[in-house]
């Protein structure tokens, strides 16, 4: 394996590992505030049992993040120096702003994590609140310098070197904040789905137990909202890459030719031979009406660009498919939650509702991590799209391959504790009788 | 008026002394986690988790923090450190990873049951190897002369950070931390046995903290040359040496006889003039002796940018931090402890 490969290979294994983690994070504080307000308003000992429960598994996806986080603000620098040099003058203050969103996340977690007893109700919530700001101001600014890597502002070249650099542009640069909208969203999506999955399992062992059936509306109702916006704000994102990347949308929507009235394609294997897909399935205008509002619109082909600028494209092709695939069965989950909720008035008596959520647990994460498959292979072979070549940006350090093998190890284990340590925390599940008698759980001794 | 490249100089300076105190602090307590024996065991290993318990992944950011401002504001000499130091700092990072996670699924888990002892070894044994490896680094750092163009890979890649200054400055830095951890853990418990075995410990390393000092500097007469001339040919140097001296006599005896408060004060200030005469004396140099705080910074506007940001999150950070203290260490950090004398 080549040094460059493994680099990239390394890079895409701890970005894939930690985004799981930092979408938890992300998201799973906004629920469990949810959950301890609704304690603190009805008084009902339930809700806060839930937010006990949630915090105390959050944690360890938190440390996961954070340690797996510093893991990444190094490996840019001992995997792309050249890239960081290049960067840092430009994109880097996006990173000391999460630096310090970071810490605020880091404190008040502490305080929300042991300061049940310590703090006062409202200033305790009031500390959940403050983790999940945190948190989602960490994910905007982290994803709007990948945004600049994509789009890349804020700086012209002079002499081979960036000159008249303007950070704040290069921060509000046209990909970031559309990128940042859908990534949130995406963390919002795929954890609602995936809490509500596991509420909905142990439903379906003791359908009347209220702690699952608070937990679940709560997770339900955070998921379904992020997965019926999460299409709108990925059209807009799609027709920016059209506008800006048109090359990177040639890749996602197969377009190979430059063509007025495209047609939608679905499926399909690239044969980079012959340079054209096998098997798709296509409907006729559909893509130009998508990202045009118009029938005849035009979309630029692969063709129109030197082919040493594509990217992989059966890669990318594969990965935006998936995305988009799962993206549309969770909206149809989505509005099949609303038809019971609002139809059938009780959510909880379809079992076979409940069994399509506990099938649904792992579907946000494999498209959020298809979506940065897509987004990131998709920018190849560019790191900075333009201007900076990823195989320029590598170390000139050797064996990476073996950097590569022991990072893969060390996830591999972290994954297979944290999967195992979520099962013991399922199977401790509360039962009606603890329900009855909250205790102190959820305080750490 | 100082430039903006001298203010985030001293940022990082200081940013790195709050990550030796705290984060430091964390580290030295898993060393003694590992080091527990006796009848007192399972009481030493409760003390230190709960000690660290809120604040850990606070006192990490630091660190973060130092790498962050190193990218932004001096990009060439971010990307020599990572490029020369890999090895170390991806021995670093692992032992970071393994510290925080075998913390979090010991702490953060809804049994209590054997395999809990495993997740202590790791996280004692990891907390034992990191300061090493962060010693290392910056010890490497200070002695500098990264190869440029270096002709094999054991002169790019191990020579610079495999030589007697980088490795003592390790077990200093290691030896350091046990030190502020131990003076630290004193005053979290009220158990008096436990006070007193973190005294002699507390004693013990800052004896062993200061024969490791001196050995740094004798290595670095030729180890580090710079920073041994800034310290041994100056009038600031000589005072320096004489103060940190007196001041590990003063907390001895202050240690001696249980002045809890004031020995951790001592230990805290120790700690912050040894960073600070480091980061003085290596000023203005980032890697010696071809990047310094000038050759390699940003152009300005980025500068101006990162300072405003930074003062502007220290006015979030600051309360925060003190709120988190309180909340947690309460009267143990802010109030002279009556106890501790009798």
């Amino acid at each position: 394996m080549s040094n460059l490969l493994a680099a990239r290979s390394l890079m895409a294994m701890s970005l894939g590992f930690h985004i799981i983690f930092a979408i938890i994070g992300v998201a799973m504080p906004l629920m469990m505030v949810i959950a301890e307000w609704r304690w603190l308003k009805t008084g009902n000992e339930v809700y806060l049992t839930i937010a006990k429960r949630w915090a105390k598994g959050t944690a360890i996806f938190f440390a996961i993040g954070a340690v797996t986080g510093t893991v990444l603000s190094f490996q840019l620098g001992l995997l792309w120096p050249k890239f960081m040099e290049f960067a840092g003058p430009i994109i880097g203050l996006a990173f000391s702003i999460e630096g310090f969103a970071f810490f605020t996340e880091a404190i008040f977690l502490g305080i929300y994590l042991y300061g049940w007893r310590k703090v006062s109700p409202r200033a305790h919530l009031a500390a959940g609140g403050v983790v999940a700001l945190s948190g989602i101001t960490s994910g905007v600014v982290v994803v709007l310098a990948n945004g600049w890597m994509n789009t890349p502002r804020g700086f012209t070249m002079i002499d081979g070197l960036p000159a008249n650099i303007d950070p704040i542009a290069a921060l509000l640069n046209p990909s970031g904040v559309l990128q940042a909208l859908h990534m949130i969203t995406a963390a919002f999506a795929a954890t609602g789905f995936a809490v509500a999955g596991i509420h909905a399992f142990l439903l379906l062992r003791q359908p009347d137990n209220t702690f699952h059936q608070g937990a679940l509306k709560i997770a339900l109702a955070v998921g379904c909202i992020s997965a019926l916006f999460q299409p709108l704000n990925g059209d807009f994102l799609a027709k920016q890459v059209a506008e800006y990347q048109p090359i990177k949308l040639a890749a996602f929507e197969g377009q190979v030719h430059t063509q007025n009235g495209a047609p939608f394609r679905l499926g399909g294997i690239w044969d980079s031979e012959k340079e054209a897909f096998d098997y798709i399935l296509e409907i006729p205008y559909a893509l130009s009406l998508m990202l045009h509002m118009d029938p005849h619109g035009q979309v630029i082909g692969l063709k129109d660009f030197p082919k040493e600028h594509w990217p992989p494209i059966g890669v990318v092709r594969t990965a935006f498919q998936i995305m988009v695939l799962i993206g549309v069965i969770m909206m149809a989950l989505a509005l099949w939650a609303a038809w019971l909720t609002f139809k059938t008035k009780n959510l909880f008596q379809s079992r076979m509702f409940l069994k399509a959520l506990v099938l649904s647990i792992p579907l946000g994460f494999i498209a959020t991590e298809m979506g940065w498959v897509a987004t990131e292979v998709g920018r190849q072979p560019w790191v900075v799209v333009g201007y900076l070549k990823t195989a320029q940006a590598v170390t000139p350090m050797p064996g990476i391959s073996i950097s590569l093998i022991f990072f893969a190890g060390l996830y591999a284990f972290l994954a297979a504790i944290v999967v195992w340590l979520m099962w013991r925390h399922v199977a401790a599940t509360p039962t009606q009788f603890e329900m009855a008698h909250p205790s102190d759980e959820g305080e750490f001794k | 008026m100082i430039g903006y490249e001298t203010i985030l100089g001293i940022v990082l300076l200081l940013a790195l002394t709050f990550y030796a105190l705290m984060g430091g602090a964390d580290f030295g307590a898993g060393v003694w986690h590992l080091l527990a024996r006796g009848s007192t065991r399972r009481d030493q290993h409760r003390l230190i988790g709960e000690a660290i318990g809120p604040i850990w992944e606070a006192n990490h950011v630091w660190l973060i923090l130092v790498v962050t401002i190193l990218f932004t504001a001096f990009p060439p000499a971010y990307a020599q450190v990572s490029i020369t130091l890999h090895i170390p700092l991806t021995l670093l990072l692992i032992g970071i990873v393994l510290r925080g996670s075998a913390y979090a699924f010991r702490h953060y888990d809804v049994k209590d049951d054997d395999v809990h002892l495993r997740w202590d070894q790791l996280f004692a044994a990891s907390s034992l190897i990191s300061p090493v490896l962060l010693g290392i680094i910056l010890g490497s750092v200070t002695a500098g002369h990264f190869p440029v163009n270096p002709e094999s890979f054991y002169e790019g890649f191990v020579a610079p950070w495999i030589q007697p200054f980088p490795l003592v400055m390790g077990l200093f830095t290691l030896v350091l931390f046990t030190y502020l951890a131990a003076t630290y853990l004193i005053l979290e418990t009220q158990d008096e046995k436990l006070q007193e075995l973190f005294r002699k410990r507390a004693i013990a390393s800052v004896l062993i903290a200061g024969v490791l000092e001196e050995l740094v500097m004798l290595l670095g007469k030729t180890g580090a040359p710079r920073l041994w001339g800034e310290l041994s040919n100056s009038v600031w140097g000589g005072i320096l040496q004489i103060g940190v001296g007196s001041l590990t006599l003063l907390a001895i005896g202050l240690l001696f006889t249980r002045q809890y408060w004031w020995a951790r004060t001592c230990a805290i200030v120790q700690v912050t003039i040894t960073i600070l005469a480091w980061g003085v004396a290596q000023s203005p140099y980032l890697v010696p002796p071809y990047l310094t705080i000038f050759n390699a910074s940003s152009p300005e506007v980025t500068l101006r940018l990162i300072v405003i940001a930074l003062f502007t999150g220290a006015l979030l950070l600051f309360p925060s931090l003190f709120y988190l203290f309180r909340v947690f260490k309460g009267g143990r950090l802010f109030e002279v402890s009556k106890k501790a004398d009798g």
